[in-house]
């Protein structure tokens, strides 16, 4: 058994606005092993987005353990913590979160920007990724000249020009028609071939249906947590 | 990521937001430029005060009648009370008792109509002596003074002024040796005065009809021997106090009045420049007022679009940290931003400023002068402003995690 990426142990979060409390996630225990196709499923207002962001250090659980590649995330510096989630993650949300301002290759350069990468690399880099998304002839266009699901693969070659180990996608496909659901999905099967882990969000049962292993949520908690029928463990 | 880099996204996201960009660069350029103008208005006058009384001549002392403390009999001339007097004036001339004065130039004034033909011109007439035009530093364009004899014999003739003489004598081309008449005398022009280009209490020194003091009383028809004003330059700058002592004692003595009682005001420049500032005084502070309001408006705009701009700009500073930024790469973003927002505004502000208080004296005829600290000081305040009300918020959006600026609106 290769090593685990991500580790989990009892993490819980709660949401308090005022004087209002809610647990979002009651203690979660997972592990999720290098190069792994997950697909996390469940209920709306089950905490699924919640348990995603911490995964990707876009938030802190409020107790609990998240081990990431070995390392304890809630023991980085806030610096340290931006080298994380520029190197190792890519994010893909459901709002796809483009700049709107700026093109789509100006777009897909920014990680590289916080990277450090060279101004030429970039530009290279940043096409390089949009043709693989199947958008070399929509690098200069920028996303309110793009349909949704043009933007949700502009966001897709965002989260893989730094070349992540782990690929975190937050239905990706929610807004998307079925035509671009399964170009973006084509594309995450294709990532998932080169190694990549990959952590999926959906609603959809197909879509879950795509990926190696299913997590169920139900009320901040995993319920069910099995391969999906059909591929071998 | 580096300053370079920096500095380009900062030039880009300016460029990107021009309407917002323009309208925060709005608000320095206005605060900047008016605190300028205004600031430049008030040296502008200070500067023109000074000027016209160092015009009075050098070295100067000024004697006019009545004491400084009564109001009503500061102004001398025909007809008010005779506190200073042609005597007063010989005697002053006396070196052995003023030997610290070069020369004394009594002065005699009053408003007189002089004629040319069909050409009706009033202007302010000074019967004086041979001294006048050392003591007052004015010099001859055309012609002469007039002689000792002349002044010995009240002879009837009179040296003009050059804008006297642009009205007097539009068409002649060489007024010298033309007449004038005034009080039913015939006056010959023997001498047009060089332009002084300065003014004083709103009548030109430009436009005076000057005789002896003898002719000025045969026009005027008078026999007073009062003088108006009595214009003393001592034989140096060293010497200026002792010659206002020397003054001061022989009018007490012979007006036979202590100091307290004095009937007769002593001024030097310094004492005239000393009471211009402190009314001008006033005027600057007003108008620092209000350049420092203009300045708190225009910072407030500032502070206002900064603060908005930050605002809606928190979903792309958590885009930017999940993407892998630092709060210390965010706070320099929006440092540079503000910084290039409030340096192109200030100096945008500070050319309107140049060009303004060099266009503004020729279209209200009030002088301006370019004043270099409050131009720094407004530029250094906007920049300030820009900047603290842009990097603060950005810096606390940067410190949320990046979950919460994304989902902030
Ligand atoms: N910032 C917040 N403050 C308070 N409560 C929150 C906050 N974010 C989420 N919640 C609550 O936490 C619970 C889990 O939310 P989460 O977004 O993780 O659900 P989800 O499983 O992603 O749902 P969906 O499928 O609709 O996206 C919900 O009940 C939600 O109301
Ligand atoms: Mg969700």
């Amino acid at each position: 058994m290769s090593e685990s990426i991500i580790t989990l142990e009892g993490v819980r979060k709660t949401y308090r606005s005022g004087s209002v409390e809610f647990e979002a996630l009651r203690g979660v225990d997972a592990a999720i092993e290098q190069g792994e196709y997950v697909a996390v499923i469940g209920p709306s207002g089950s905490g699924k987005s919640t348990l995603m962001n911490i995964l990707g250090c876009l938030d802190n659980p409020t107790a609990g353990r998240y081990l990431l590649a070995g390392e304890d995330v809630s023991s980085m510096s806030e610096t340290q913590l931006a080298e994380v989630r520029n190197r190792r993650i890519g994010f893909v949300f459901q709002q796809f979160h483009l700049l709107a301002s700026q093109s789509a290759w100006r777009n897909v350069e920014l990680p590289l920007v916080y990277a450090g990468v060279p101004r030429a690399d970039r530009r290279a880099r940043a096409i390089a990724a949009l043709t693989r998304v199947g958008l070399a002839d929509r690098v200069d266009n920028r996303p309110g000249e793009l349909s949704g699901g043009q933007q949700q693969r502009v966001a897709v070659a965002r989260a893989l020009v730094t070349e992540p180990a782990l690929i975190l996608a937050d239905e990706p496909t929610g807004n998307l028609d079925s035509r671009s659901t399964a170009d973006v999905l084509a594309l995450l099967d294709e990532l998932h071939a080169a190694g990549r882990t990959i952590v999926l969000i959906t609603h959809e049962h197909d879509v879950a249906a795509r990926a190696e292993r299913n997590l169920v949520v139900r009320d901040g908690e995993i319920v069910s947590d099995e391969p999906v029928a059909g591929v071998s463990a | 990521m580096s300053w370079v880099e920096t500095f380009r996204a900062a030039a880009e996201a300016v460029r990107a937001h021009r309407l917002r960009s323009v309208l925060t660069m709005l608000g320095i350029v206005i605060g900047i430029a008016s605190v300028i103008l205004t600031v430049g208005f008030g040296q502008g006058a200070q500067n023109e005060v000074k000027d016209e009384i160092s015009a009075l001549g050098s070295n100067l002392l000024i004697v006019s009648p009545g004491s400084s403390t009564d109001s009503s009999g500061t102004r001398g001339g025909f007809g008010s009370a005779t506190t200073l007097t042609l005597a007063d004036t010989t005697a002053m001339s006396d070196r052995s008792v003023v030997p610290d004065a070069r020369a004394v130039a009594p002065t005699v004034s009053s408003q007189t109509s002089l004629v040319n033909g069909d050409t009706n011109w009033t202007t302010s007439m000074v019967g004086t002596t041979t001294s006048w035009p050392q003591v007052r530093a004015r010099s001859v364009a055309e012609g002469r003074f007039f002689s000792e004899s002349e002044a010995a014999a009240g002879a009837d003739v009179v040296v003009l002024g050059p804008d006297t003489v642009d009205e007097l004598f539009a068409d002649v081309p060489d007024p010298v040796g033309q007449t004038v008449t005034a009080g039913g005398r015939t006056l010959t022009v023997i001498g047009v005065l060089d332009a002084s280009g300065a003014s004083s209490s709103g009548s030109s020194e430009d436009d005076v009809a000057v005789m002896p003091v003898a002719s000025a009383l045969n026009v005027s028809g008078s026999t007073s021997t009062a003088v108006s004003t009595a214009y003393v330059e001592a034989t140096s700058g060293a010497t200026l106090s002792a010659a206002y002592q020397e003054i001061d004692a022989l009018l007490l003595t012979r007006h036979a009045v202590t100091a307290d009682d004095a009937d007769f005001t002593i001024s030097t420049q310094d004492s005239l420049v000393e009471t211009a500032n402190a009314t001008n005084a006033t005027l600057t502070v007003l108008l620092t007022g209000v350049a420092a309001i203009s300045l708190l408006v225009g910072g407030v705009g500032v502070m206002n679009i900064m603060l908005v701009s930050v605002t809606e700009r928190i979903r792309e500073i958590g885009l930017r940290k999940a993407l892998g930024a630092t709060p210390r790469v965010i706070g320099r973003q929006f440092l540079v931003e503000a910084s290039l927002l409030g340096l192109t505004g200030g100096l945008v502000g500070l050319l309107v400023g140049v060009v303004g208080s060099w266009a503004l004296p020729a279209l209200i005829d009030q002088p301006v002068t370019l004043s270099l600290t409050a131009a720094a000081a407004a530029l250094a305040t906007a920049l300030a402003l820009g900047v603290g009300f842009g990097v603060y918020p950005a810096t606390r959006a940067a410190r949320l995690t990046p979950i919460d600026a994304l989902r902030s609106e």
